[in-house]
C-alpha cells in the first residue's frame, strides 16, 4: 500500500536526521574544538623588526630574512610546554637543515638568556616581544607555536603547541625541502 | 550589529533570489583618531562582548581575565583610538585569528545554512502544518463512520442497553473519555 | 570500607537493572504476570542500591576521605560541611551518579504510582527505564568509576572550584537533573506504547502528569542555573546560549511541545504519533547534553573534563537508545491510524501550530551550536557561534509561539468560528497594543523592540484574563467563588504557566531595553552618577573566610541624596587552590537590582588605599526573569494538582464504578 510506505517514509526522516548527526559527533570526536588553525597559511608573514636577545644594540627584521626559507619559534621561559620541543629544536639546530628563529613571547629578557643558558640554544637568533604585539600580529594564542616562512616571506605552515617528531618528519622537513629548491 | 539589525538584514538576504557575490571590502578610509569619551567606552564593550576570548572555556573578550584576553582588548582600544571602526577592527582581528574570534558569525558561504536554516525550518513547519490539516480534512470526508462500532457502543450505553457486540480492540480505537471536559 | 560498598551497591544495582530491563519485557511479550510482576521490586530495589551507593560517596566526601580519588580531587577539609557535600556531584563521575540515582528515583516513583496501569504497560515502561539505567551503570563502572582510590591517600584535597562554592551548587544541578532525566518516564511510555502497540488517549492521560512534573523540574532547574550564574560571574549576564546552558534548553523547548501534545492526544485522541516523537525526543535530547558536556567536542565551561574513551561510550549510547528507538518509531508509527479531525481554525490546529514553532526554535538552538563543529568536521574551517546568533534567531521564532499562546486556549476544540474569536480578543489586542506603545514613553526611552517584547508580554496577561472572564461569566453556578472552583487545577496551572511566560517576557524585554553598564576607575571616597542613582566607592579591607582570604569593598547607593543600600562587594582568594572570584553585591528590589561588583586594583596590588575598577550595573525589573520561570514552574505543578490524577480520587471513583457495575 502506497498510504503506509510513503507514512514509512515520512517518520524514518527523524532516524535519518539522526544517523548524520551522529556521523558528524563520531568525526568530532576526532577534532579540538580549540584548535585555531591560522589564517595566515599562504599569506605574507606579518613584518616585524625587533630588538635582538644577545644583541640587544641590533634588531632583527622580516626583510633580513627573504631569500631564505627559516622557522619562528614562539617560545618564552615561563612556558613549561616549550621544554618538552627543546631537545628537539636542539636536534633541529644540529643539522642546520633549517634556520630557526626564537620569538621570545611576552618574557623578561634576563630570564630569557638564563633559560637558554641553561636548557641550550637552538636559534640562529632570538629576538624580543616583550608586549606580544608581534605575537598577535601572528595570531599566537598559546606558547609555543612554529611558523614556517618561506624564500619570499610566505607563511606556509603553523605547528599549535610543541613540535613532535611526526610534524617535523611528516609535515615540515619535506616541505622545507621543496620550499628551499 | 544590533539584533534588530540583524533582522533586518536576514530578511533582506531573503528577499534577494540568487546569492549574489559579496562585494569586496573597501580599503579603510583614513579618519582621525577618535577620544576616549563614555561613548567609545560603550562602543568598545560592545565590541568586546562579540569577540571571543580564543584561551578561554568560552568567554567573550569582555568578560576574560586571560593574559591574552588582556592583550587583545588593548589591542581593540588602540585601534578604535586611531579611528578605526568597529568593522575594521573585527577584519583586523580576523586576519589574524580567523573567523572563530567573532561570535557573530560572518554571513558567507559556508554559513548560509546556519543563517537561513531556521528560517527555512519555520516555512516547511508551515508547509507541513498546512499538509497536515488538509490530510484530516480529507481523511474526515471520506470517511465519516470508521468508528461505526465505538459510536455504536457509546449510543447503547447511553441509552442504558446492552451492547450489541464485543468491544472493538485494535490499537486505533479512540477510548471513550472517562470523564467529559 | 565504605567507598567499597558504594562501589559494590552499584555493581548489584547493575544486576538488577539488566534483569528489571529484560524480564518484565519478555513477561509483556509472552502475558506472563510473574515475570511482569517482577518490575515493581526490582525498580525499587535499584534506587535503593543506587541510593546506598550515593550515601557512600556523599559521607566520603562529608568525612574528608582522601583517599577515594574523586574526593580529593573535589574536595578539601577546609570546605563548609555544605558544599562538601555538594562536591559530590561536582565532578563528572559524582555527577553521573546523581543522574543514576534520579533515573532511578524517578524509576521507583513509576512503580509506586502506577497502580491503575494495565500490568502490561508498566512492565514494559519500567523495563525502559531498566535498560537505561544499565547504559549509565555500565559507563559508570567501566569508564567513571567514583569510588576509586587513591592510594596513598592525598594529605589534603585540591578543593572544590570556588565558582561551585555557592548555594546554587547544592540546587541547581539536583534540580535539573531531576527534570533532564525525568523525561526518561515519558520516553518510556512511548517506547512501551510503540512496543504494545496500543497508543491512545488513555496513554496520553496516563503520561501527561509525569511529564509536567519533569518539565516543572525542569523549568526550575534552568532558572536556578540563570539566577546563579547573574550573581556569580560578576558580568550580571543570566544566559549566554553556551553549549551546555542549550543542553538543557533543548529538551526544555521539546518539552514544552510535548506536554502540549500530550494535551491534544488526551482530550481527542489526536497527533499520536507526533506526541510519541517528541516524547522520545524529549529524552533523546537530554541525553545528546550528556554527551556534549562529557565527550570534549564543545569547548564551555561548565564541560566536564574529558577522555576519549568516554565520549566514545556514550555515543554509542547514543546510537543504541536513540537510534533504537527512532527506528520503532519509524516501524510502528506507519501504522498508527489518523486520529481525530479538526478544522484549519481550532485548538488543535493551534496548539499543532505551536509545536511546530517550539520544535524549529529547538532545532535552531542545536543547528546554532553544533554548526561549529559541523564545519570543522567537513574541513570548512573553525567558527563560533554565540549570543549574537541566538539572540537574533531565536527571539524572532519566540514572537509567534506566544502570539498563539494568548489565541490557542481561548480557541474552541476541533472547530471555532474566526468571527467569535475575534470578538473575544478584541478587548486583549486593544489594550496589550495600547499599553505596549505607551509604557516605554513611561519607562524612559521608546525602542520598537521594547515595545514589541513589552506587547507580547501584555497579550499574554490580557488573554489570561479575558479567558478567566469568560470562564467566570460563563458559568451556571451562583457565587464568584462556585464559579472559580468549578475549574480544575490544570485549567489555573495552564494560566498561571502562561502568566509565568508573561513576566518573563517583562524581565527580558525590560532588562535588554534599559540596563546600564560603567566600568569605572574609582578612588576611595569618589563618586559616580549611574542612572538616577549615586555609587559611593568606601575603598576595600581585608577579611578571612572560611577556606579563603578576600577584600571587601564597601559602596554606598543613594539616590536623591538618601542612602538606600550598603553594598559588600568581594574579591576573594581561595586557600586551596589559589584561584580568585569576584562577588558581585546586588541590591534586589521589584524594580530592579543594583549590581556592583570589583574589577582589578588599579596600580595592581589591592592595597587597601588604592583605587579600583568598579562594575556598576542597574538591571531593571531582571528578577521579573526568574519570577516568571518559577511562575511557569507552579503552574506545572498546580497542573498535576488536578483532581483526576489524584490515586485517593481515583480509587473511590474505582470502586464507586465498580458497585455501580455490580448492581
Amino acid at each position: 500500500m502506497t498510504g503506509s510506505s510513503t507514512k514509512l517514509l515520512r517518520w524514518s526522516i527523524p532516524l535519518a536526521v539522526f544517523v548524520v548527526l551522529l556521523a558528524f559527533l563520531w568525526v568530532g570526536l576526532g577534532r579540538d574544538p580549540r584548535e585555531i588553525p591560522s589564517p595566515l597559511i599562504g599569506k605574507p608573514a606579518p613584518a616585524f623588526q625587533l630588538v635582538q636577545l644577545h644583541d640587544p644594540g641590533k634588531t632583527l627584521a622580516t626583510s633580513d630574512l627573504k631569500g631564505k626559507v627559516w622557522l619562528l619559534n614562539v617560545w618564552a621561559s615561563w612556558c613549561v610546554s616549550c621544554r618538552v620541543e627543546h631537545p628537539l629544536l636542539l636536534q633541529l639546530a644540529k643539522t642546520n637543515a633549517v634556520p630557526v628563529y626564537g620569538l621570545d613571547y611576552k618574557d623578561k629578557a634576563d630570564d630569557a638568556l638564563a633559560w637558554l643558558a641553561q636548557h641550550g640554544n637552538p636559534y640562529t637568533a632570538s629576538i624580543v616581544d616583550s608586549d606580544g604585539k608581534v605575537g598577535i600580529d601572528y595570531g599566537v594564542y598559546g606558547v609555543p607555536e612554529t611558523f614556517l616562512i618561506d624564500k619570499a616571506g610566505v607563511v606556509r605552515y603553523k605547528q599549535i603547541g610543541p613540535l613532535t617528531i611526526e610534524a617535523l618528519q611528516q609535515k615540515i622537513l619535506p616541505l622545507v625541502r621543496q620550499l628551499q629548491q | 550589529m544590533t539584533p534588530r539589525g540583524r533582522i533586518g538584514a536576514w530578511l533582506a538576504m531573503i528577499a534577494i533570489v540568487g546569492g549574489s557575490a559579496l562585494a569586496a571590502d573597501p580599503p579603510p578610509v583614513a579618519r582621525p583618531p577618535a577620544a576616549p569619551s563614555p561613548a567609545l567606552e560603550a562602543r568598545l564593550k560592545n565590541l568586546e562582548t562579540e569577540l571571543r576570548c580564543l584561551v578561554c572555556q568560552n568567554q567573550t573578550l569582555a568578560d576574560s581575565n586571560a593574559d591574552l584576553a588582556g592583550d587583545l582588548r588593548r589591542e581593540v582600544r588602540e585601534l578604535a583610538l586611531a579611528g578605526r571602526n568597529d568593522a575594521e577592527i573585527r577584519d583586523y582581528l580576523v586576519a589574524r585569528y580567523g573567523d572563530f574570534v567573532l561570535y557573530d558569525p560572518p554571513l558567507k558561504r559556508t554559513t548560509w545554512l546556519l543563517w537561513f536554516g531556521p528560517f527555512v525550518l519555520l516555512l516547511g513547519g508551515g508547509v507541513v502544518w498546512w499538509q497536515v490539516l488538509q490530510r484530516r480534512q480529507r481523511a474526515s470526508a471520506s470517511a465519516p463512520t470508521h468508528d461505526s462500532a465505538a459510536e455504536a457502543r457509546a449510543r447503547a450505553l447511553l441509552e442504558d442497553e446492552p451492547p450489541a457486540s464485543s468491544p472493538a480492540r485494535d490499537a486505533t480505537a479512540r477510548a471513550a473519555p472517562r470523564r467529559k471536559r | 570500607m565504605i567507598p567499597e560498598l558504594g562501589h559494590f551497591a552499584l555493581i548489584v544495582a547493575l544486576l538488577v537493572a539488566a534483569t528489571q530491563g529484560i524480564v518484565p519485557m519478555l513477561g509483556a511479550a509472552r502475558n506472563h504476570r510473574r515475570m511482569m510482576a517482577l518490575a515493581r521490586p526490582a525498580a525499587r530495589m535499584q534506587f535503593a542500591l543506587v541510593a546506598i551507593a550515593f550515601a557512600c560517596l556523599a559521607w566520603s566526601f562529608a568525612s574528608n576521605d582522601f583517599s577515594v580519588q574523586n574526593v580529593a580531587a573535589n574536595s578539601n577539609s577546609e570546605l563548609p560541611l555544605h558544599y562538601r557535600i555538594a562536591a559530590t556531584w561536582g565532578s563528572h563521575e559524582g555527577s553521573l551518579l546523581l543522574w543514576a540515582l534520579m533515573l532511578t528515583g524517578w524509576s521507583c516513583a513509576v512503580s509506586v504510582f502506577s497502580r491503575n496501569l494495565p500490568d502490561a504497560l508498566a512492565a514494559r515502561v519500567l523495563s525502559v527505564m531498566g535498560l537505561i539505567s544499565v547504559g549509565f551503570l555500565l559507563f559508570l563502572l567501566f569508564t567513571s568509576n567514583p569510588f576509586a582510590r587513591l592510594l596513598p591517600p592525598a594529605p589534603e584535597g585540591r578543593d572544590l572550584n570556588p565558582l561551585l562554592q555557592d548555594p546554587g551548587m547544592v540546587f541547581h544541578p539536583p534540580l535539573l537533573y531531576m527534570g533532564y532525566v525525568g523525561f526518561s518516564v515519558a520516553f518510556a511510555f512511548a517506547l512501551a506504547a510503540l512496543i504494545g502497540g496500543r497508543l491512545d488517549a488513555t496513554w496520553a492521560r496516563w503520561s501527561r502528569p509525569w511529564t509536567t512534573v519533569a518539565w516543572a523540574f525542569l523549568t526550575t532547574g534552568i532558572a536556578l542555573g540563570s539566577g546563579w550564574a547573574y550573581y556569580t560571574l560578576g558580568w550580571g549576564g543570566w544566559w549566554f546560549w553556551d553549549p551546555v546552558e542549550n543542553a538543557s534548553f533543548m529538551p526544555w523547548l521539546t518539552g514544552t511541545a510535548l506536554i502540549h501534545s500530550l494535551a491534544v492526544t488526551e482530550k481527542r485522541g489526536a497527533f499520536r504519533s507526533w506526541t510519541v516523537l517528541l516524547a522520545i525526543l524529549a529524552f533523546s535530547l537530554s541525553l545528546l547534553g550528556t554527551f556534549l558536556v562529557r565527550s570534549g567536542v564543545i569547548t564551555s565551561v561548565h564541560a566536564f573534563a574529558t577522555d576519549p574513551a568516554r565520549g566514545v561510550f556514550i555515543l554509542a549510547f547514543l546510537a543504541i537508545v536513540i537510534g533504537g528507538s527512532l527506528a520503532l518509531f519509524a516501524w510502528r508509527a506507519a501504522s498508527v491510524g489518523l486520529g481525530g479531525s479538526f478544522a484549519l481554525v481550532s485548538r488543535e490546529s493551534m496548539l499543532l501550530a505551536n509545536n511546530i514553532v517550539l520544535v524549529v526554535a529547538m532545532a535552531s538552538v542545536l543547528l546554532g551550536t553544533l554548526y561549529p563543529l559541523f564545519l570543522d568536521a567537513l574541513d570548512l574551517g573553525k567558527i563560533s557561534v554565540g549570543p549574537p546568533y541566538f539572540d537574533a534567531v531565536f527571539y524572532p521564532l519566540l514572537a509567534p509561539a506566544v502570539f498563539l499562546m494568548g489565541v490557542g486556549p481561548i480557541t474552541r476544540w476541533n472547530r471555532a468560528a474566526v468571527p467569535e474569536l475575534a470578538a473575544r480578543l478584541k478587548w486583549a489586542l486593544a489594550v496589550a497594543l495600547v499599553s505596549a506603545l505607551l509604557l516605554p514613553f513611561v519607562l524612559g526611552r521608546w525602542s520598537p523592540l521594547i515595545a514589541f517584547g513589552l506587547f507580547l508580554a501584555l497579550w499574554l496577561f490580557a488573554t489570561t484574563a479575558v479567558n478567566l472572564w469568560q470562564r467566570i461569566k460563563g458559568s451556571h453556578r451562583g457565587t464568584l467563588w462556585a464559579r472559580l472552583a468549578a475549574n480544575p487545577a490544570s485549567y489555573y496551572g495552564m494560566l498561571l504557566a502562561h502568566f509565568g511566560v508573561g513576566l518573563f517576557i517583562v524581565g527580558v524585554t525590560l532588562v535588554k531595553g534599559y540596563e546600564i553598564e560603567r566600568d569605572v576607575r574609582l578612588d576611595v571616597g569618589q563618586r559616580v552618577d549611574v542612572g538616577p542613582y549615586e555609587f559611593a566607592f568606601l575603598g576595600v579591607t581585608p577579611a578571612p573566610g572560611p577556606n579563603y582570604r578576600a577584600l571587601v569593598g564597601t559602596v554606598e547607593v543613594r539616590r536623591n541624596g538618601q542612602l538606600i543600600e550598603t553594598l559588600h562587594p568581594e574579591k576573594r582568594v581561595y586557600n586551596a587552590s589559589g584561584q580568585t572570584m569576584t562577588i558581585a553585591a546586588i541590591d534586589t528590589a521589584v524594580s530592579g537590582d543594583r549590581y556592583v561588583s570589583l574589577g582589578e586594583p588599579v596600580g595592581g596590588d589591592g592595597a587597601s588605599a588604592g583605587a579600583w575598577g568598579v562594575r556598576i550595573y542597574l538591571k531593571p525589573f531582571v528578577d521579573w526573569i526568574w519570577l516568571g520561570a518559577f511562575v511557569m514552574a507552579l503552574g506545572g505543578f498546580v497542573a498535576v494538582s488536578d483532581r483526576r490524577y489524584r490515586l485517593a480520587v481515583r480509587r473511590r471513583l474505582g470502586a464507586l464504578a465498580g458497585a455501580a457495575a455490580g448492581e
